[in-house]
């Protein structure tokens, strides 16, 4: 990473020219929080784009088991420098909680990726590595320590 | 014909709880594998169940050594969701707290590197100022260890105006304990040779794993919570950044002693600046929403993340250490080196899952396994370092 020569405003603007089409909501929570909601097909363009295009970092991923059918899963994003982190929200829908994995492309998404899937059941497609991260391996199948109907 | 040496579940210099398979080839490291979850104690479903007050005491009890960052990051999570902005004096004491456990942090680290390549006095020196620290902390705060200080909006408790000299006067004798560290560890001739161009993380790899804190900034990567988004008095005070450019392990034990340097910087001007003035907003409750809290601890970036439905309990509470990205890089840093130096390298990362391993290695050609314990780790690094005193003649 080198100093990031871009302010916030020059990526918002790249990222809105880029991707308004496919971001389903935009939400500002205050200057350094920034929420945007896409849907699972587009995740790994723009997450790639979001990585490969600025000085960003991947910073972790947060899963939550929502009570309306369904699972959401938040990347969040740092720009190098910068104040803001910029978190990408998924929605999974239940009974498919089926995403393409970001390992192959951002190595540092290897791990939760891993852990997302014992604790919520989310099967992360062409993850490069898929055993236990956190839970030992003889941990009964189909039971998923963080979800909420379980 | 590579063999395979198992490090853990508890790892012999800093007894945390990971555990490391190294594939060897002679004396060379081909392959790690890493594996965690030894002491999962669940603390996300716990804060589940806990009421926003008492999440930022158990997030506390995440790590004993950096206890106060991971409160740290809690407050500023829940702030952010709250829109809450504390109190100017709370701010100051939360910086001088949080840069006390860095400095005591680092020296306890030190002191355990130290000891590992054979350089007991530089452990217990540092063990033994280390207790300059943990008395200011422990007459500040109440406690040596776990201060449960912090709070959302603002301080659980003021800093008596009347003892700031008598901690300023204890700071001031830190000062050349510093001096003395640095130039007993940065000048010395074998510390070089066992610890420069040994580990080396790139930049390259560093931005690959998205590594943080004193494992990114000896790599050349000007990362920062404290300077990227200002928190706490961060911004009000004068300090610079430390960055390295070799990514070795020499470079990450100078980044560490440097760092030290800027929090005593940081602590003094806190100390001069901080005006009389409420310490607590005394915030009632938090509405719905979602709150991301970062922090600096003395690993490197602290996240935290919730949510909140309106109730008095969080309805997704995430944490992320800085060890679960460091130690991961791991994986590439230790490739090429020899066993005698791949325990240090493992724990220049200075690891915090929560604190606790032994080593497997795997010898492929003679298809065996054999367990060395920290006793054996730590003697075949103090033969290394006699080895590396005898050709350098000292």
């Amino acid at each position: 990473m080198s100093e990031n020569l871009m302010t916030w405003k020059q990526i918002a603007k790249k990222i809105h020219d880029k991707y308004d089409d496919k971001i389903l909501k935009w939400h500002e929570h205050n200057d350094n929080r920034i929420y945007v909601d896409i849907d699972p097909k587009d995740w790994i363009e723009f997450g790639r784009f979001l990585f490969d295009e600025f000085d960003t970092r991947f910073i972790i991923a947060s899963a939550l088991d929502t009570p309306w059918d369904g699972m959401e899963i938040l990347y969040h994003f740092d720009f190098h420098n910068l104040p803001q982190v910029f978190s990408v929200r998924v929605f999974l829908k239940k009974p498919k909680l089926e995403i393409e994995s970001m390992a192959p492309y951002i190595k540092a998404t290897e791990w939760i990726e891993r852990e997302m899937t014992e604790l919520f059941g989310i099967t992360f497609k062409n993850h490069p590595d898929m055993r236990h991260l956190l839970l030992p391996d003889d941990w009964p199948e189909g039971n998923y320590p963080l979800r909420r109907d379980q | 014909m590579s063999e395979i040496i198992p490090i853990g579940p508890y790892h012999p210099l800093q007894e945390e709880p990971e555990f490391f398979q190294l594939h060897v080839e002679g004396e060379k490291v081909t392959k790690l594998d890493i594996e965690i979850g030894y002491n999962h104690r669940g603390i996300e479903k716990l804060a589940e169940s806990k009421s926003w007050d008492q999440v930022v005491f158990l997030v506390e009890r995440i790590c004993g050594i950096c206890s106060t960052s991971h409160p740290a990051a809690s407050v500023c999570a829940m702030e952010d969701l709250g829109g809450i902005e504390a109190p100017e004096r709370a701010q100051y004491i939360r910086t001088i707290v949080a840069e006390l456990e860095r400095i005591h942090s680092h020296l306890l680290w030190l002191g355990l590197a130290g000891h590992f390549i054979g350089y007991n006095t530089v452990w217990m020196w540092a063990w033994k100022y280390r207790e300059i620290v943990c008395d200011i902390l422990d007459k500040m705060t109440g406690n040596r260890q776990s201060y449960a200080m912090f709070k959302v909006g603002g301080v659980r408790r003021d800093v008596l105006d009347d003892d700031i000299p008598a901690f300023k006067k204890m700071m001031d004798k830190l000062k050349p304990v510093l001096d003395m560290f640095k130039g007993a560890v940065i000048d010395d001739p074998v510390i070089h040779a066992r610890t420069k161009g040994v580990g080396v993380l790139t930049k390259e790899q560093a931005v690959e794993y998205c590594v943080v804190g004193p494992t990114a900034r000896p790599s050349g990567i000007a990362i920062d919570v404290r300077k990227d988004e200002p928190y706490f008095a961060y911004d009000w005070v004068d300090w610079d950044i430390v960055v390295l450019q070799e990514g070795d392990v020499f470079a990450k034990v100078a980044c560490r002693i440097l760092e030290m340097y800027e929090s005593v910087k940081i602590i003094d001007q806190c100390f001069d600046k901080m005006k009389p003035g409420v310490v607590d907003l005394h915030v009632k409750e938090l509405s719905p929403g979602e709150g991301i809290g970062r922090a600096e601890a003395p690993r490197g970036e602290v996240y935290h993340y919730c949510r909140s439905d309106g109730s008095n309990f969080p309805a997704r509470y995430k944490v992320r250490a800085p060890s679960y990205v460091n130690i991961f890089s791991n994986e590439v840093a230790v490739i090429g080196e020899k066993v005698a130096d791949a325990a240090l390298i493992l724990a220049a990362v200075d690891p915090c899952y929560c604190c606790t391993e032994r080593m497997v290695v795997v010898d492929h050609e003679k298809n065996k396994e054999r367990v060395l314990n920290s006793g054996d780790l730590i003697r075949l690094s103090h033969e290394r370092t006699k080895e590396v005193r005898k050709a350098l003649g000292v």
